[in-house]
């Protein structure tokens, strides 16, 4: 078997995201956690490209890595984490862990080497994929998304949203006392709303008009 | 470029490909490098004419080589790591800013198949690498272990994810006239004369776009994570040196990358403004956009004063979101019932 380029720089990427992977859960430091998670990513995205998937690998970097590792990051960063403390549970919760872990093993072995599909099912579950080599990724998942999986998508794109709202509704804290900055009401304000020039004679003291919003 | 690199050998083999590509990304960021040195010059330069000083004007002639001197000095100072500093990440995170400001310039068409890599999906590859390019920032803050640095990373990663999503709908306006992720293509969408570059009909979200450009490079009057007079340097404040000089060139290397695909989406790239001005070669036509682009730049920041950080991000979420949206909305409504869209695919 000849080794191409192609070959090596796979190996390279699924190589990186294997260890990043594995570093994830034993780095000791847990913002060196996230940062060996985003390695994973973007050596995914890096996967993503090698089979033709250039649209979905450039998807993966700019909101996983762009936007939902950067929260991550932010969160670990700001909470202040005692570690020692929290790896006094784990023998605890060892058996928990690895009875969770062996099922999925298990299932992820039976969906391996011991399903089986009916005849038809490839048949049923094949989606009008464009083959044509000449059409781009970004056509071919356009077309698709668009025309036979649209309400799919709508509702996909609702969930997102509600989920959106829900946060946004659950964390908001309406607090009083505090001074907000209206700012069209700063730029309406005229000089004739601030201030008057008043003409103080020597000698004589000056009465203030009541003060002016 | 690189297929033409490769033709050049005349023999084939997976090695002399590797060396096509080599040279290609040679080629560009060795003159990408010196235009950075200059464009620190130039940004000097117009930023002393506005005060009415005189700016750099001791190296070399007209002081042209000032930022070459500058170069020299921080490499030859001590590199000092801070002694509570996570050291690895701390060295990391310069190289990161740096090396993700150069690698957008892949896909960046010089002239009519004059990329490294003209990718199906280059605007997505711009967007995907600048939303990188807040990592370097955060992890500098975070390893710094200062106050300072640390309170500018969180500013500065806050406000590079804000301004990515108008960034994200302004370019959705432009695919739409286009009908294609591919710079080249949008290039192309835009020949014939300078009225069909993309400004014309686009002007209120190349509006949008530039102002947003200003915040994702950290530039005045948007350069809160490093504003001075709160927060020392933001996120460079223990940096010294090398490191030092990455960030900085990094951060010069992006406002050019900016100026560029500011060039290319909303003024013809390569193309030139009138047809008989075509036989001057395009990559000069696109460093003459570029040049504009960057003295844009650097005007914003001679006279516009900084902003407030809530200012910053009430204008990022509460008039560009949603203005950016409408134009989306807008501009999609008038391509799609005026009959105007690309019938290209």
């Amino acid at each position: 078997m000849e080794l191409t380029l192609t070959d090596i720089i796979f190996y390279l990427f699924a190589a990186t995201t294997l260890a990043s992977g594995m570093l994830v859960i034993s780095a000791r430091n847990p913002v060196h956690s996230v940062l060996w998670l985003i390695l994973a990513f973007f050596s995914a995205a890096g996967l993503f490209v090698l089979m033709g998937a250039e649209f979905l690998a450039m998807l993966l970097v700019v909101v996983y890595v762009g936007a939902v590792a950067v929260l991550f990051l932010f969160v670990v960063m700001m909470l202040d984490i005692n570690f020692t403390e929290l790896r006094q549970g784990m023998m605890q919760h060892m058996p928990l862990g690895v009875l969770i872990g062996l099922i999925l093993l298990v299932e992820l072995a039976t969906l391996a080497f011991a399903w089986n599909f009916g005849d038809d099912v490839a048949k049923n579950a094949a989606s009008p994929t464009p083959v044509d080599a000449t059409v781009t990724n970004t056509e071919a998942l356009g077309a698709l998304l668009y025309t036979d999986y649209i309400f799919i998508f709508q509702t996909a794109g609702l969930i997102l949203l509600v989920a959106m709202i829900g946060a946004i509704v659950l964390t908001h804290r309406d607090r009083t006392g505090v001074r907000r900055q209206n700012i069209g009401a700063q730029v309406r304000r005229k000089p004739d709303d601030a201030f008057d020039l008043v003409d103080v004679e020597t000698g004589q003291g000056v009465t203030l008009p009541p003060k002016k919003g | 470029m690189v297929e033409a690199l490769y033709n050049l050998f005349g023999v084939e083999g997976d090695f002399l490909y590797l060396l096509a590509i080599v040279a290609a990304v040679l080629a560009v960021v060795l003159p990408l490098l010196i235009a950075v040195a200059f464009t620190v010059y130039f940004d000097r330069k117009i930023w002393a004419a506005v005060q009415m000083r005189r700016g750099p004007n001791v190296v070399g002639p007209f002081g042209l080589l000032q930022s070459f001197a500058d170069g020299l000095k921080l490499f030859l100072k001590e590199t000092i790591i801070p002694a509570g500093a996570n050291k690895v990440i701390f060295l990391i995170a310069p190289m990161i800013t740096f090396t993700l400001a150069l690698i957008s310039w892949a896909v960046i068409p010089f002239d009519e198949g004059m990329a490294i890599a003209d990718l199906n999906v280059g605007i997505l590859y711009i967007l995907a690498i600048s939303s990188l390019g807040v990592y370097g920032i955060i992890m500098s803050g975070w390893a710094s272990n200062s106050r300072y640095a640390f309170l500018g990373a969180l500013r500065s990663a806050a406000q590079m994810v804000s301004y990515e999503v108008s960034i994200g709908f302004v370019l959705v306006c432009v695919l739409i006239a286009a009908g294609s992720l591919n710079l080249s293509d949008i290039v192309d969408a835009q020949a014939g004369s300078v009225l069909n570059w993309y400004f014309i009909p686009f002007f209120p979200i190349y509006i949008i776009f530039f102002i947003s450009a200003l915040a994702e490079t950290n530039r005045p009057p948007f350069d809160l994570p490093e504003a001075e007079a709160e927060l020392v340097a933001g996120y460079q404040v223990e940096y010294s040196s090398m490191a030092f000089a990455l960030f900085f060139l990094g951060e010069y290397a992006n406002i050019l990358l900016m100026s560029a695909v500011m060039a290319i989406l909303f003024f013809g790239g390569w193309h030139s403004p009138f047809p008989f001005l075509d036989f001057i070669p395009g990559f000069i036509w696109l460093f003459i956009k570029i040049a504009f682009g960057f003295w844009l730049f650097a005007m914003v920041k001679a006279f516009v004063p900084r902003y407030r950080y809530d200012q910053l991000m009430r204008l990022g979420w509460k008039v560009f979101l949603p203005l950016s949206l409408f134009f989306v909305v807008f501009y999609a409504a008038i391509y799609v019932y005026g009959g105007f869209l690309p019938t290209n695919s």
